[in-house]
């Protein structure tokens, strides 16, 4: 499968990583070489294979539902990049 | 003392040779020593560590401590611990303190073990060579123009430079088993879900898995002992009984069915490596086992199925680094748009970002189908191979890695190249099977391993396998010759 820089751009946009423009043609190039070698899985007959999501074919447990953990609000505040009245803090997003 | 093993350490500790305090100390010594050339921890805590040894004293003199109370041990910098950064390699986490411990750091504490700092490993254990840390690569003690594997770089170097008697690993695609291999120590992936990953930063949850590192398989069982067992904090931690791992470490090796792949001594293998695997295997043989040639017809798909199944999950689990919580925030956001992609432009390293690319593209509207969906039954056509394989034999043998440790920069441009160095060892985790590497040989002067893959919950049988052979071998007591000289 063949990789646009533009496709890397919405990629980009997709993950929330900018890719400077300088930067962009030796990626699209490395993930191009990626997608050149996971692309031999397409040759593979799967047909009528289930997906296998867990190795041991485990699903998620239920447990009670009931607080077990405490607040740690203050722990957790302490170690944000910007917090103030217990509050974490970003660039406005609405005038 | 530097160069007891885990078992002797216990010895020498309960026969009152010397004090945790005098033995961490040492360690720490050789630790302030080797540490400037060989890049092996990114973060030491003397006074934390020389605290926790001599609380350990204090419960040996009391009569009450725990078998391993005193024993050091070094922690790959991918397990939170409180109050002392947890950078898991990556500048996003540089400034990173966690407010709790993992688990295995927990059970590792309740059972007495002194920790002596974090070791360096790839960004997110991301990498095969240490060389993705954003701390710089830490140095292989054999040779240090070569890379001591990864991602668990670090923790190999440090056990085999003696900066630690043992260490603890992670192991996604081989993380734990080719910088074992790589730096000659004996290291053990266990079964998926066997130990938890609660508090040990997610890279690909369905293939992670934390593993002990260490000189002996003596000593991986009895570290294993400690971090095996079931987690109501991790929903995929598993609920088998745990085995004294220890317990059957003398059984005899008579009529143990071994089998042999084909497809791990083709093309791709280094000479000299395959001879040393071949004495390695007839080494088995002469203490009984019996050698099966076996085949794993899916193994042209390994590597394809699990660049897309590993990235797809890693770009899910680091969406959760965003500057807003904890960690990296880039200055001066303009937005909120601005923070978030500038802060993951700027905390995350190129193989990170390549990673979280190729999996956000696997995972996208029109592509999940061909690429994650195609990748998720493949990895069905992978397990079954094992599952077939082991209706004849017992375990599975094999090379560790296609050749020894490589030079630092050897395959750092190239990304693919970097991937076919982890052939032989993606397959367990694929399959969520444990796996071992024990050191097999040198090759020009560089150790190789002898990789050891069993059943679902099979770890005894691959450490009385590993145990057997070093009571016959004398490759895991070889050391590498260091500036400061050879330990005796």
């Amino acid at each position: 499968m063949s990789i646009e820089q533009s496709d890397i751009q919405s990629i980009a946009e997709l993950a929330r990583i900018r890719v400077s423009d300088d930067q962009l043609e030796a990626v699209t190039e490395r993930i191009q070489s990626i997608l050149s070698m996971v692309d031999q899985l397409q040759a593979a007959d799967t047909a009528n294979v289930e997906p296998m999501a867990n190795p041991l074919d485990a699903t998620a447990r239920l447990r009670a539902d009931e607080v077990t953990e405490t607040n740690q609000r203050e722990a957790f505040q302490a170690i944000a990049p910007a917090v103030e009245n217990g509050l974490y803090l970003v660039p406005k997003v609405i005038e | 003392m530097i160069n007891h093993t885990v078992a002797t350490l216990i010895h020498g500790l309960s026969e009152k040779q010397f004090s945790s305090e005098e033995l961490t100390r040492a360690f720490l010594d050789r630790i302030a020593s080797l540490n400037g050339s060989l890049n092996s921890f990114i973060t030491v805590d003397p006074d934390h560590a020389i605290a926790s040894a001599r609380k350990a004293d204090a419960e040996r003199a009391a009569g009450n401590a725990p078998a391993l109370a005193g024993v050091p041990i070094a922690h790959k910098d991918i397990f939170c611990t409180a109050g002392i950064k947890t950078s898991c390699g990556s500048r996003m986490l540089d400034n990173f303190v966690p407010p709790y411990d993992a688990t295995l750091i927990k059970r590792f504490q309740a059972h007495g073990c002194v920790m002596l700092g974090k070791t360096n490993m790839d960004e997110f254990a991301m990498g095969s060579s240490n060389e993705n840390s954003f701390y710089g690569p830490a140095l292989n003690p054999w040779d240090t123009h070569c890379v001591p594997g990864g991602s668990s770089g670090g923790s190999a170097a440090a056990v085999a430079a003696r900066m630690a008697p043992a260490a603890t690993g992670t192991d996604t695609g081989g993380s734990i088993r080719q910088p074992a291999a790589f730096c000659g120590i004996t290291g053990l992936k266990p079964t998926y879900g066997r130990v938890s990953r609660l508090g040990m930063v997610a890279f690909a949850s369905s293939l992670d898995q934390a593993g002990p590192m260490a000189r002996t398989a003596e000593d991986c069982a009895l570290l294993l002992n400690v971090m095996a067992g079931h987690d109501a904090g991790d929903s995929t931690s598993a609920t088998e009984s745990v085995p004294d791992y220890t317990a059957s470490l003398e059984n005899s090796l008579e009529g143990l069915r071994i089998g042999l792949p084909t497809q791990f001594f083709g093309a791709g293998l280094d000479a000299q490596t395959g001879a040393c695997i071949d004495e390695a295997l007839k080494v088995l043989e002469q203490r009984g086992a019996i050698l099966k040639e076996v085949s794993l017809p899916h193994s042209d798909l390994t590597i394809p199925t699990y660049y897309i199944v590993a990235p797809a999950e890693a770009s899910t689990n680091l969406s959760r680094f965003d500057g807003v919580r904890y960690g990296y925030r880039c200055e001066d956001p303009v937005d909120l748009h601005d923070l978030y992609t500038r802060t993951r432009e700027e905390g995350f390293g190129d193989e990170v970002k390549r990673r979280i690319l190729v999996g956000t593209y696997a995972l996208s509207a029109g592509y999940y189908d061909a690429y994650y969906r195609k990748a998720q039954q493949a990895r069905r056509l992978i397990r079954q191979d094992f599952l077939d394989c082991f209706e004849d034999v017992d375990i599975i043998a094999g090379p560790t890695t296609p050749g020894p440790a490589f030079a630092l920069g050897a395959k750092s441009d190239d990304p693919v190249s970097m991937y076919l160095e982890d052939v032989y060892t993606l397959a367990a985790n694929l399959a969520g099977l444990p796996g071992m590497s024990v050191p097999a040989g040198l090759v020009d002067g560089k150790p190789v391993g002898l990789q050891l893959i069993g059943q679902h919950f099979g770890e005894s049988a691959l450490l009385n396998a590993a145990h057997q052979f070093q009571l016959a071998t004398d490759w895991h007591l070889k050391q590498p010759q260091l500036d400061s000289g050879e330990v005796s």
